[in-house]
């Protein structure tokens, strides 16, 4: 990649010697990034450090806007769209789910510490008793079991992805905070990154090749997003009005290099879920965003 | 919220890559397909995606991933190794963003043929 990166900026734009540099250098600390011996901070830190390098007017803090960050105009738009979103209906329909008690008369408030407020930072945990990701659409399944109700679809933006579009506005400007502590967490961090950086489908893509090498880049005319603040602002309405949750966006960005999704709640999705949130830790959540 | 599931997939997956779907009427007579066509093609070699054409006017909206496909003859005086990029870029870069058309069957032998043909010419 090395090479490469360079010859790609050259091509590209108007690039000095000392660009090429930065993204030697970059692509050097993208490299530390998926060594083996890597801690998880380390890995969240060299990606930061590679974005910063490669693009150091665009400040860590706008990297929750995606795509938008490297486009004043469609962001300025942005803005104005969230100011009077098209999608708030459905945000009044997920918080009446939210208020609606269960049969046996509690709520999911009641399943949460603090009602649910500032809580889905936390998420994805790792559950060392059960062994395995608990993401916060899982905590929120959970708590409907032990309330006498049926599990909701992971897949079924009906019902998770608009409770969620309201339970995670409860937690707006919390920073990410992951946590990654012993061995079977670290594993199941590990596999989330494996997946992360591992080719696939037909196409030949890792995440990593869209959302950390060409970030910022043009795929025809759609600018990728960078890695790190991709986890902070869930659910997106796509066009202002199609909900879609991060882990059926897994899906849409593995069908289009033409690979086999994995289902939204499987085990592969939680752990990549978990390795992708990590690398946004420290940066603010804000629900259910418009996206094109 | 008036989209279904299904609809969800078509939204999250619409973009660069459509899923090619090749079945054509067996008897219909096809007019012969150029190599320009399945270079710009969005189901077959969508080279516009990551590269710019810039002596080609209607290419359009063309993506900021490979290098401007351009003077390829004077760059690639073996036309073989133009052709062997298109098949497999991994070998001359194995951290490649680039598809490997050939190895990955995403293209026919002779649709890299005509494609290889028509990059050559800009
Ligand atoms: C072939 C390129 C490509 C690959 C590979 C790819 N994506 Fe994407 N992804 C896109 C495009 C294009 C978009 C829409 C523009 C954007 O926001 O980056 C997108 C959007 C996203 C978004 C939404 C960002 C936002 O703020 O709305 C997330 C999250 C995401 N991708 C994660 C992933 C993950 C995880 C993988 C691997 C499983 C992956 N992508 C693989 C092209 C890709
Ligand atoms: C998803 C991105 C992508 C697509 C699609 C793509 N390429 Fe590339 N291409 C690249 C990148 C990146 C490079 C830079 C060299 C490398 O990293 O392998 C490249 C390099 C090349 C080169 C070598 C140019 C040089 O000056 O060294 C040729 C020729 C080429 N591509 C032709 C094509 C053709 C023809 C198609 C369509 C059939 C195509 N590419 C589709 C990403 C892409």
């Amino acid at each position: 990649m090395k090479m490469t990166l360079s010859k790609l900026l050259a091509a590209n734009r108007p690039a000095t010697g000392k660009k090429i540099l930065l993204a030697l250098a970059g692509a050097g600390l993208l490299m530390g990034a998926v060594g083996v011996n890597a801690t998880p901070e380390h890995d969240r830190d060299s990606l930061v450090k590679y974005f910063k390098n490669k693009y150091p007017d665009v400040k860590k803090d706008s990297y929750i806007y995606g795509a938008l960050a490297f486009d004043p105009d469609a962001k300025a738009q942005y803005d104005s769209i969230m100011d009077f979103p098209p999608f708030g209906s459905v945000l009044d329909q997920g918080k009446a789910m939210w208020d609606t008690p269960f049969k046996n008369g509690k709520k999911y408030a009641d399943c949460f510490p603090n009602g649910g407020k500032n809580v889905a930072g936390n998420y994805p945990y790792f559950d060392d008793k059960a062994g395995k990701v608990v993401t916060f659409e899982m905590a929120i399944n959970a708590c409907r079991v032990q309330n006498g109700e049926d599990a909701f679809k992971y897949n079924d933006m009906k019902t998770i992805g608009v409770l969620t579009a309201y339970a995670r506005t409860l937690s707006d400007g919390m920073a990410m905070n992951i946590k990654v502590d012993g061995s079977a967490a670290t594993a199941a961090y590990e596999a989330g990154k494996k997946q992360f950086y591992s080719r696939r489908g037909q196409l030949n893509f890792s995440c990593a090749t869209c959302h950390v090498d060409n970030a910022g880049n043009r795929l025809r005319s759609e600018v990728l997003s960078p890695a790190v603040g991709q986890a902070t602002h869930w659910p997106v309405f796509r066009g202002g009005d199609t909900l879609v949750t991060l882990q059926e966006r897994y899906v849409g960005c593995n069908k289009q290099v033409r690979a086999v999704p994995f289902a939204a709640g499987s085990t592969e999705y939680n752990d990549l879920e978990y390795f992708h949130s990590y690398i946004s830790n420290g940066l603010p959540m804000k629900a259910a965003v418009f996206r094109k | 919220m008036r989209a279904g599931a299904s609809l969800f997939l078509t939204a999250s997956v619409v973009g660069m890559f459509v899923m090619a779907n090749s079945a054509v009427a067996a008897d219909a007579p096809k007019p012969e397909v150029t190599g320009k066509q399945i270079a710009f093609d969005k189901t077959k070699g969508n080279c516009l995606a990551c590269h710019a054409m810039p002596t080609v006017p209607d290419a359009e909206a063309a993506g900021t991933i490979g290098p401007p496909l351009i003077a390829m003859a004077a760059r690639f005086p073996d036309k073989a190794k133009l052709r062997a990029q298109i098949w497999d870029a991994t070998v001359a870069n194995p951290q490649t963003s680039m598809i490997p058309f050939g190895k990955h069957k995403v293209l026919t032998e002779q649709e890299i043929d005509k494609v290889t043909d028509y990059i050559y010419s800009l």
